[in-house]
């Protein structure tokens, strides 16, 4: 074998390697809308996500996944505005302000934090946050909108503080050296050089940080409450989709309406984690144009 | 001494410098006379950029630096503990190696400095966005797209922009770190053009590695080497009859 055509079998090994993962995800997708699918012909897209109704196991069945969507998103929403401040407020403090060995233990807290696996996450949330809501706001169950959504900006923290703190550590070194010879202090450096500059980065990483706390299943099922209805208070229970899903696949009967209209949930979920990404991809690259002063 | 005593704005006395344990100045004195240029010329790492950021406390940004000696901006050390800083840099400019605008409109660079020194209000700002380009000698080539982001000026243009944000603080002194180094030739000589018009009004302190630059441009230059200041004077004596053979082995090639 000539040194050619070595180089052309070493191509295909790798390219045959890198497949492999969009094959996967590709056969993934495939299957859950070929599950998911079919309750379309019992079912109309309206009254599936539009349906106040989620009864799946009642006779006559229905399948209204609006209260679903409504408890996924208000989770996550709320979530994600705790999250946000406490996660750029992080990355700013690592990147810019911290001494270099408390930012070595701030660094490492974060990503444990990170790694931590949401069942212990949930289990927290189960025993201590929820008799504390339950004790001191005098409610019928500490298991809420409120519980859910702390224990998923805790999660989603480490997600925007770390992608945050690239992005601010990306800030040319220039653009805060002109600053200060301008008479700027630390904080309006920070404020108007720093935070503008890493902007995309920062978007971004609530993107995704957005993107992981709506997909996440097994905080939700342990201390969102579990109530397929529409909340009226931000201390009611209520069951975001992947929540069901996760509840409600064991007892489904195999290519039942019931396990059909789950495949169809998780279809919905694919389509919103998939525009949090697009979005997310979209404003890095918007802002990389603008770049660096080079020449 | 060369300069004359009453027109001195800023000189340093003794001044060590070390970056942890490294010393990166040795006993530094030197005496910079108002409107004047004066360049700063040596081979890399003799700390000549280091002491042009001593002057406006740029080197308080990084850590684990030590300064001894005195540095006396109009009679009063700015190391003092009781100095501000920011106070310092409002009044000792600064403009960088490579040209380095915000990713803001040309507007906004300007007024970054003056709005957070208080400068505001509508007309206020704007005169001082015109009259800062026209003394960089750039209104004509922006004035109509000001609000665009200056990220799309040119390199010469940028380092013009730049120089106007320093001067729209109007501060007394303005230090130049190889301002033309990242330049081509035509951008080059449009800076030495407004160095010559700008020593007018600020003083400058002129880092370079381009020595025709220094002998075109200032009127004093001083000579490091290895962290010591090796020879000071009139600009021209020392590109023709400098005192030091190190100054005139450098001066004529020999080593650098």
């Amino acid at each position: 074998m000539n040194r050619k055509q070595k180089e052309a079998v070493i191509r295909a090994v790798f390219f045959s390697f890198a497949l492999v993962s969009i094959l996967i995800l590709g056969l993934i997708v495939v299957s859950l809308f070929r599950e998911g699918l079919p309750l379309f012909r019992q079912v109309s897209v309206k009254d599936f996500l539009f349906g106040m109704e989620w009864y799946p196991t009642y006779d006559p069945p229905s399948f209204g996944i609006w209260p679903l969507i409504v408890g996924s998103v208000i989770v996550t929403v709320l979530a994600t505005l705790i999250a946000i401040p406490i996660g750029i407020l992080t990355a700013v403090y690592i990147a810019e302000v911290a001494p270099p060995l408390l930012k070595d233990v701030f660094k490492s807290v974060i990503e444990l934090l990170a790694g931590l696996p949401s069942v212990v996450l949930g289990f927290f949330g189960m025993v201590v946050v929820a008799p504390w809501l339950q004790d001191t706001f005098d409610l019928p169950t500490g298991l809420n909108i409120v519980n859910a959504s702390l224990i998923l900006a805790l999660m989603a923290v480490p997600t925007i503080a770390s992608i945050s703190e690239d992005a601010i550590y990306a800030v040319p070194r220039e653009y805060k050296e002109a600053s200060y010879a301008l008479g700027a202090t630390t904080h309006e450096t920070i404020l108007r050089v720093v935070i503008p500059s890493a902007l995309s980065g920062i978007s971004t990483a609530v993107i995704l940080g957005m993107s992981r706390a709506i997909g996440e299943t097994m905080v939700v099922l342990m201390v969102a409450g579990g109530a397929a209805a529409i909340p009226e208070s931000l201390f009611d229970s209520v069951r975001p989709m992947p929540a069901s899903i996760a509840a409600e696949m064991g007892e489904a009967p195999f290519r039942s309406l019931h396990y059909q209209a789950l495949f169809a949930t998780g279809m919905v979920l694919f389509f919103i984690t998939l525009a949090f990404n697009l979005v997310a991809d979209y404003i890095s690259n918007k802002f990389k144009e603008v770049g660096s002063g080079t020449l | 001494m060369v300069n004359q005593e009453d027109r001195i704005i800023i000189r340093t006395e003794n001044v060590n410098f070390y970056y942890g344990e490294f010393q990166a100045l040795t006993d530094v004195s030197m005496a910079f006379e108002t409107n004047r240029v004066t360049a700063l010329i040596g081979p890399s790492g003799c700390g000549k950029s280091t002491l042009l950021r001593l002057l406006n406390r740029m080197n308080d940004l990084i850590d684990g630096c030590r300064v001894e000696g005195r540095i006396l901006f109009e009679g009063r050390n700015i190391y003092e503990p009781d100095v501000d800083p920011v106070e310092v840099r409002r009044r000792i400019g600064m403009v960088f190696q490579k040209p380095n605008p915000f990713p803001k409109s040309i507007f906004n660079n300007i007024t970054y400095g003056p709005r957070l020194a208080g400068v505001s209000g509508k007309a206020d700002l704007e005169a001082l966005v015109e009259r800062s380009l026209r003394q960089a000698v750039l209104w004509d080539e922006v004035k109509d797209i000001l609000g665009q982001s200056a990220m799309m000026l040119s390199g010469g243009q940028q380092q013009r922009l730049c120089i106007a944000r320093a001067l729209a603080m109007k501060p007394d002194i303005l230090l130049m770190d190889e301002p033309t180094s990242a330049l081509d030739p035509i951008s080059t000589a449009k800076i030495e053009e407004l160095i010559e018009e700008l020593k007018k009004t600020y003083t400058i302190i002129i880092v370079t590695h381009n020595m025709q630059q220094a002998a075109r441009v200032s009127d004093f230059t001083g000579f490091f080497y290895l962290g010591k200041m090796i020879e000071f004077n009139v600009t021209e004596k020392i590109f023709t009859k400098p005192d030091m053979k190190q100054t005139e082995d450098y001066i004529t090639g020999r080593f650098g």
